[in-house]
């Protein structure tokens, strides 16, 4: 892709700070998304990256596919890790022993986000590090063979919610992260999603001029876990901001924006066809479903509104 | 330099401020608060130019200082009992990576049931984690020994983070007379910390990438071969250490042990009131000296051999307890150390001060010579729990 004098209408950088040859499977968003995080963010950062899809696909000792300093230690303690690097860069600046000022980025999953590592994270967000940290959310522990995590949607059947004779799957409504980054009042939250990739770039770079820290979450379509063809990802993605389901919005110093504001929402349907990890559910557990995301996506509306 | 009036934790946290840490990230715990709340109090002062990162868990802790010694900084924590439990995943991380963090260990009994008191089972669960792991018996000791491991830590030969036990309550809340080094000593002594590898976006490391079987082996290979290297250095540091101050530490030292045919063995502070029991007994007419592990890791095989080569009788006293397992951590490891030798001392093993519970030094007197006596009958028995009510 380097060779390519231009790369895509609205220029875009042409490095890659994640090298091809790493080992995500065929269709993942995930690594999409890495990808274009990483082109946003540029070369004057340094990434903790906790334990995970993008961990292990990206760092087979003695491969690397990191072309920007990177550090992995454990899956629950990244945003810890994170502040730890920030505060070291903070000191030694202003003792004069470390030239620049890179921007310290924490890039987790949504179990190592949203259930272990949450602790972690909401400790260094409500302590105020500047950095900025990306929830890849794939919707499950991908990783380890697919099972439940906390941002696993509500009826989605994984190893751990299998559906089966006394089950219709996940039988928890999805964890809001985004909204729980906002109530602890950072200056930045946004969601985005590979499959708006000019929406997901200017985000990042929002991030990076944010004073303070930001939290960016980034829904990735899993083939693997929500066994669906890999080449339809990218319009996965696009079906799940289209029928209302993941919406994509940012929560600037507290104020409410929908990026992509769609008068009609598709219905649901349109999006859980196409995925395996659906095809269980009743048209009761369907209608629930549409019901619950349209009356978040309102919900979302009106607290955009307000502005 | 003046003689000073100061409780251990405080002093532990001079050795900080004098080493001009950079970073410390830490939680609170009992025992071991005093440290971080002055630490804390000397960055709000501006006295120390540091971060003070203020974490919601030790797991944080700990995690924080992995980032920010990764990036170049002198680095700092401290923490105790359920703390260095709750850090267990992160101290093998710390090391395995070569992030010479430095720690202090108020060591303090695991729950359940909860006590904040001292003995050395938080340690002891976590000593197979790769740091070095030094015990200091006194205020003294606590402060001297901080400043050793930062230049310990950082030596390039060396690189692995040191952690620094104290007992609980028994040195980390006395307030003993002490020497501080002089600031120009100790920057002299330990210049400016600068991490071979640091996180820079000049250099685009991968640090952490996992490994596969065809490399983990010899990962751990290398590191066990580097960490048992590590004591040729340390002794050089601590000599180094001596010709500044006067002050001499060994990875096993000797009380009294001349012409001694029974050495009785411990770790930590209660060594200092078994010290009293020694002499009572040297004054008796009993040929006793007394053994105390400074260096837990690496393990000081050499210098053990050497010095119990005279003795025909060991007394351990653990302050943990191997629950369904072999006597007290301290006597195993001793044992399994002096198994090879061909003319090897009999053994008698106690397990005591679990809980804070104290020892006197009557308790250490008798202790000492019941062991005696096991050994007389030969009965060494397996190990015995002492001072426990019926």
């Amino acid at each position: 892709m380097e060779t390519f004098t231009v790369y895509v209408p609205r220029l875009l950088s042409k490095r890659e700070s994640i090298a091809p040859g790493h080992r995500a499977c065929t269709g993942c968003a995930e690594v999409l998304a890495v990808r274009m995080v990483c082109k946003a963010l540029g070369r004057n950062i340094i990434i903790a990256n906790a334990t995970g899809c993008m961990e292990i696909i990206s760092s087979p000792a003695p491969y690397t596919s990191w072309r920007v300093p990177w550090i992995h230690t454990l899956f629950e303690n990244t945003a810890a890790v994170a502040s730890g690097i920030e505060s070291a860069i903070k000191v030694l600046s202003r003792h004069g022993r470390y030239e620049g000022k890179p921007k310290v980025v924490a890039m987790g999953g949504d179990g190592g986000t949203a259930d272990i590592g949450f602790q972690a994270l909401s400790g260094a967000m409500e302590r105020g590090h500047e950095l900025i940290y990306v929830c890849y959310d794939n919707e499950g522990y991908m990783n380890t063979g697919v099972q439940r995590s906390g941002t696993t949607p509500f009826g989605a059947s994984t190893t751990t919610s299998p559906a089966g004779s006394h089950s219709q799957g996940q039988f928890t409504w999805k964890k809001n992260m985004p909204e729980i980054m906002a109530a602890h009042g950072i200056p930045y939250v946004a969601t985005a999603n590979p499959s708006y990739p000019f929406d997901l770039v200017a985000k990042v770079q929002k991030a990076v001029a944010t004073k303070g820290p930001a939290y960016l979450h980034v829904l990735s379509v899993c083939p693997t876990g929500w066994r669906s063809p890999s080449d339809l990802s990218v319009r996965l993605g696009r079906l799940a901001v289209e029928t209302g389901i993941f919406p994509l919005y940012e929560v600037e110093n507290g104020k409410y924006r929908l990026n992509v504001d769609l008068p009609k929402l598709r219905p649901i349907t349109d999006y859980i066809k196409v995925q395996g990890r659906f095809r269980h559910l009743s048209q009761d557990m369907v209608n629930k479903i549409q019901e619950k995301v349209s009356s978040d996506y309102t919900a979302l509306k009106q607290k955009a509104s307000r502005n | 330099m003046e003689r000073v009036g100061m409780e251990s934790s405080l002093a532990i946290a001079e050795a900080v401020k004098a080493a001009r840490s950079e970073v410390i990230a830490a939680y609170p715990i009992t025992p071991q608060t005093h440290i971080v709340e002055r630490l804390a109090e000397m960055v709000a002062n501006g006295e120390l130019d540091a971060e003070y990162v203020p974490v919601e868990s030790e797991h944080s802790a700990l995690s924080a200082c992995l980032g920010s010694s990764a990036a170049g900084a002198r680095t700092f924590t401290a923490t105790a009992g359920q703390g260095l439990a709750l850090m267990h995943e992160v101290l093998f991380v710390a090391a395995s990576m070569r992030l010479p963090i430095v720690m202090a260990v108020a060591n303090r009994a695991l729950s359940a049931p909860l006590s904040i008191w001292g003995d050395h089972s938080d340690i002891m669960a976590s000593r197979e984690c790769g740091w070095i792991q030094i015990f200091a018996e006194n205020g003294q000791q606590a402060y001297d020994l901080t400043l050793c491991a930062f230049k310990i830590a950082e030596d390039h030969r060396v690189l692995f983070p040191v952690m620094v036990n104290i007992d609980g309550f028994n040195v980390s809340h006395v307030v003993e007379p002490l020497y501080l080094v002089e600031q120009a000593e100790v920057d002299k002594f330990l210049p400016r910390y600068t991490h071979p590898y640091g996180l820079h976006p000049d250099r685009p490391l991968t640090m952490g990438a996992f490994g596969m079987p065809n490399i983990y082996t010899e990962v751990k290979k290398s590191q066990d071969v580097a960490l048992r290297a590590s004591k040729k250095i340390i002794v050089e540091i601590w000599r180094e250490f001596e010709s500044i101050t006067g002050r001499r530490y060994l990875p096993v030292e000797s009380y009294r042990t001349e012409d001694a045919d029974t050495l009785f063995i411990m770790m930590g502070s209660f060594s200092e009131t078994a010290a009293s029991a020694i002499d009572e007994l040297r004054d008796a007419g009993h040929k006793v000296g007394m053994l105390r592990i400074r260096l837990w890791r690496p393990f000081p095989f050499e210098e053990l051999t050497a010095a119990v080569s005279k003795a025909r009788l060991l007394i351990t006293m653990d302050r943990a307890l191997c629950l369904g397992g072999p006597s007290g951590p301290m006597c195993s490891e001793i044992q399994s150390a002096l198994y090879p030798l061909p003319n090897k001392p009999s053994i008698v093993s106690y397990v005591g001060g679990l809980g804070g519970r104290e020892v006197s030094v009557e308790g250490f007197k008798s202790l000492i010579t019941q062991g005696i006596q096991k050994a007389v009958q030969k009965a060494p028995g397996e190990f015995e729990m002492i001072g426990v009510r019926g």
